[in-house]
């Protein structure tokens, strides 16, 4: 087996798989991808349900025959893709360690692309109260057991949360016999559009959204959800509860390799290029920025290899530039760093829906990019930057958000 | 005591309510082997907890238990405090921890660099460390099944009545007959007392004590167990690295009524939370792996209920309300010498003590998964291999239901506590657990 590569990738999802099959079309002959998992193709492969594959295959396809295919194209291209191989950490100089069934080994690579995306925030980091039952999983868990192992883990659960990885519980639950008793939302509104909750409605589920949870019950399986609603106290008898969404980055190979994290996302922190702290890592897809489509990361994997690739040619370095700061109101923006030279597109997440306008400005209070939002909560809001003189980059950029409600 | 009693030569059966071995108040510990630097002097508390120290030093090695040799820092942080740590010293070597001594501000800080600057100085208990609190206890219990004991799960004590000689036992799981009764029931300590003698003689008084875990990147800022100066009621919140690699703070000291209900609230959570990073500030944004909570078995009293009746063949080992991860073996010692105060052995010893080797599930020593032929990781959080999870199915004591899966291997008590592995680990748990991670009827 080779201990050296061209591009080593961490992760075989849509992310990784796209870079992977970029980079092979660029003409790089060694590229390998490191799956921790026995098969590649990420979180799709237990998405039981379309749409996934519009952008990249122009079609309509179920997540596990997406993952398939992004597999299929990225093997036929040349790229290797080594199953149960865990990465454990990635050393200066491109040196990844890894636990594999044959022991550890290491592997040396002249870039590495981290791309292990992101999973929902359990209970426990949610901190939900009450006792602590089998039966209380993620969409993630939910998913990889119905659709991968044919299993049904309970019949009438509560889904917590409304973002669009609860539509995706619902949709799971609808196909294989599970009568979900209600959606619950600790925040004011549903997450997604309005239209998105139609679903629910369709489904003769209740959104309870504002409501607070009180305590999970149940001994040894879950049996009911107490939750405070308008003003009530409510007991959701159920025999199960989905945490979904809140989404949070799968960011430990990124820590415990000391690259630099990001406050806001919780993931590695990057510059307009997609690279880390450490000049011979780039990052891209889910684990800077919970939560975007497969198809999204997809892209992003493409043109961090497209970077990667024009990056190889030269002596790795981290580039000047200027950290952007996020003001109230902003959750978090993607990259967190700007250099000189090249247009860039940020990636902004508000806190909760918005109508106002964002800008970014340079130390001095000049403006150099703007746009008015209107957006649900967790809602994507992307901000194109004109590339930046090196007056603007000469101290923090100011990322505000002026509401007007 | 079923290893204790065992190795003596006794035939044991344990009778335990739940579907597996530490389902109730051990479940939920800090998991810290201690020294009784601490312990009320002259208590028997302090001599169960200072011999089991010993004995678990001396067989762990053979056991293959690990000890994170971490230390502890009682660490103060006012006036207050500061004044406070002459008569712990004093307390510590009377009782016998002739190694604590105090330490300054500076040299605190030297130790644990991530410690808040507000740290005025602190005694330093060399000797205490972090153990696996799982493993442990399921070793004894693993010797003792292999020395002949039986266990009965699902097996709650429902009724007794003393026949001459002879208790006559009906339980969840079948009537017993037994020369002795030796009451190790924890948060129903009590009740098994009334079921036995009639009266009980205290009363179960449960305590919560909620936890969280950091995430293991949260480690690295501290190796030294951290404990608070302690005042009345319990000794305080403490910081403390665990033998899987993450970081614990916790316990808070709640009473309630319920002992059946060790639920977690977020208010204390949070509160936990913040309590860890005044001290380490550094744990500021730390991820949270996971929380927990567990009841002690205090009782209106705050030493050891443990008394015996030699005549009504009964004896207690009750109201163990903390320190019993760690005292567990000197208790057994103490109440296998009151047995024998009156009883003579009928049967001879073991001469083989079968003193199985245990899976490691420590960090710092090699895992499985280093090991080549693992067939794959299944939980990749805490790094459990399919081999880990099978060996624990063909294990002398198999898991009772998910939590005991999860307490022998480790398996989905990661960050993601399952989010990407649930499905397999359901897949190779069907049909092996007394109480099943799917309903019954799934499919």
């Amino acid at each position: 087996m080779n201990t050296t590569c061209d591009v080593a990738i961490v992760g075989g999802g849509p992310a990784g798989l796209g870079a992977a099959l970029e980079l092979s079309k660029l003409g790089l002959r060694r590229v390998v991808v490191l799956e921790r998992f026995g098969e590649a193709g990420g979180i799709p492969r237990h998405c039981g349900h379309p749409p996934f594959g519009m952008r990249e295959f122009k079609r309509v396809l179920s997540g596990p025959a997406y993952a398939r295919r992004l597999v299929q194209a990225a093997e036929d291209a040349g790229v290797e893709i080594r199953t149960d191989t865990t990465v454990t950490a990635i050393r200066p100089g491109g040196v990844l360690e890894l636990a594999t069934t044959a022991g550890a080994q290491t592997l040396t690579a002249r870039r590495v692309l981290i791309a292990t995306g992101n999973r929902e925030r359990t209970r426990a980091q949610l901190l939900a109260p009450g006792v602590r039952p089998v039966g209380v999983m993620n969409t993630g868990a939910l998913q990889s057991m119905v659709y991968l192992e044919g299993k049904r883990p309970f019949s009438r659960p509560v889904i917590v949360g409304t973002e669009i990885v609860a539509l995706s519980a619902l949709l799971t639950c609808r196909r294989h016999g599970i009568k979900p008793v209600a959606m619950v939302e600790t925040r004011d509104r549903p997450q997604t559009r309005r239209i998105d909750m139609m679903l629910a409605r369709l489904m003769g589920v209740p959104v309870l959204a504002g409501a607070e949870i009180l305590a999970i019950e149940g001994r040894p399986r879950v049996e009911a959800l107490r939750l405070r609603h308008k003003g009530e106290e409510r007991r959701l008898d159920c025999d199960g509860i989905v945490f979904s969404g809140r989404f949070t980055p799968e960011a430990t190979v990124a820590r415990q390799s000391d690259l630099a994290l990001d406050a806001g996302t919780l993931g590695p922190e990057i510059d307009a290029d997609g690279r880390s702290s450490d000049p011979q890592v780039f990052v891209a897809g889910n684990v800077l920025h919970p939560v975007e489509t497969a198809g999204h990361c997809w892209a992003e994997g493409r043109r961090a290899a497209q970077t990667i690739f024009r990056d190889l040619r030269k002596t790795p370095k981290l580039g000047a530039g200027a950290r952007i700061v996020p003001g109230a109101g902003l959750r978090y923006v993607v990259p967190q760093r700007l250099g000189a030279g090249s247009a860039a597109t940020l990636n902004i997440r508000t806190d909760g829906a918005v109508r106002g306008r964002v800008v970014l400005s340079d130390a001095s209070g000049r403006e150099l990019a703007a746009r008015s939002v209107r957006s649900y909560p967790e809602q994507p809001v992307r901000l194109p930057v004109p590339a930046l003189d090196s007056a603007a980059l000469a101290g923090d950029l100011t990322l505000r958000l002026d509401r007007k409600d | 005591m079923a290893r204790r009693f065992a190795l003596e030569g006794a035939r044991v059966c344990v009778l335990e309510a739940a579907p597996d071995i530490l389902s109730g108040a051990s479940k939920a510990n800090s998991a810290i082997l201690h020294t009784g630097f601490d312990a009320p002097p002259g208590s028997l508390e302090l001599s169960c907890m200072q011999d089991a120290y010993d004995e678990y030093m001396e067989i762990r090695e053979a056991m293959n238990l690990p000890v994170l040799e971490t230390g502890a820092m009682v660490a103060a942080w006012t006036e207050d405090e500061e004044a406070r740590l002459p008569d712990l010293l004093a307390q510590a070597q009377g009782n016998g921890v002739t190694d604590t001594r105090i330490i300054s501000r500076d040299e605190a800080l030297a130790r644990e660099p991530a410690l808040a600057g507000h740290v005025r100085g602190a005694l330093l208990v060399p000797r205490e460390h972090v153990i696996d609190p799982w493993s442990a206890p399921l070793a004894y219990a693993t010797q003792a099944k292999a020395l002949g004991a039986e266990f009965r799960f699902n097996a709650p004590l429902t009724g007794a009545r003393r026949d001459g000689d002879t208790w006559q036992l009906e339980t969840g799981a079948g009537s017993l007959m037994a020369k002795t009764v030796v009451n190790c029931a924890g948060l129903y300590g009590d009740k098994v007392e009334e079921i036995l003698t009639g009266t009980p003689s205290f009363e179960i008084r449960p305590r919560k004590g909620q936890f969280v875990v950091f995430d293991k990147a949260a480690s690295q800022h501290l190796r030294t167990i951290l404990l608070p100066v302690p005042n009345e009621r319990t000794k305080g919140v403490v910081l403390t690295r665990t033998a899987f690699g993450n970081l614990l703070v916790g316990p808070t000291a709640e009473e309630q009524e319920a002992r059946d209900r060790p639920d977690v609230t977020t208010p204390e959570l949070e509160m936990l939370i913040s309590k860890a990073v005044e001290l380490v500030p550094a744990l500021q944004n730390m991820p949270v792996t996971a929380v927990y909570a567990g009841l002690r078995p205090a009782s209106e009293r705050k030493e050891y209920r443990v008394h015996a009746d030699a005549d009504l063949g009964y004896y207690c080992a009750g109201g163990i309300r903390s320190t019993g991860l760690t005292a567990a073996l000197g208790i057994a010692r103490h109440v296998f010498a009151l047995w024998s105060e009156s009883h003579s052995l009928a049967w001879s010893k073991p001469n083989d003590t079968m003193a199985p080797s245990m899976p490691n599930l420590a960090e710092h020593l090699p895992r499985d998964y280093q090991i080549p032929g693992h067939d794959g990781i299944v939980c990749h959080c805490e790094m459990v291999t399919a081999r880990e999870i099978r060996a624990a199915f063909d294990s002398q004591l198999p898991p009772g239901d998910f939590g005991g899966l999860r307490r022998r291997t480790r398996c989905a008590m990661g960050r993601c506590q399952g989010f990407n592995c649930l499905g397999r680990i359901a897949s190779l748990a069907e049909g092996k657990l007394r109480a099943p991670i799917l309903p019954e009827d799934a499919s």
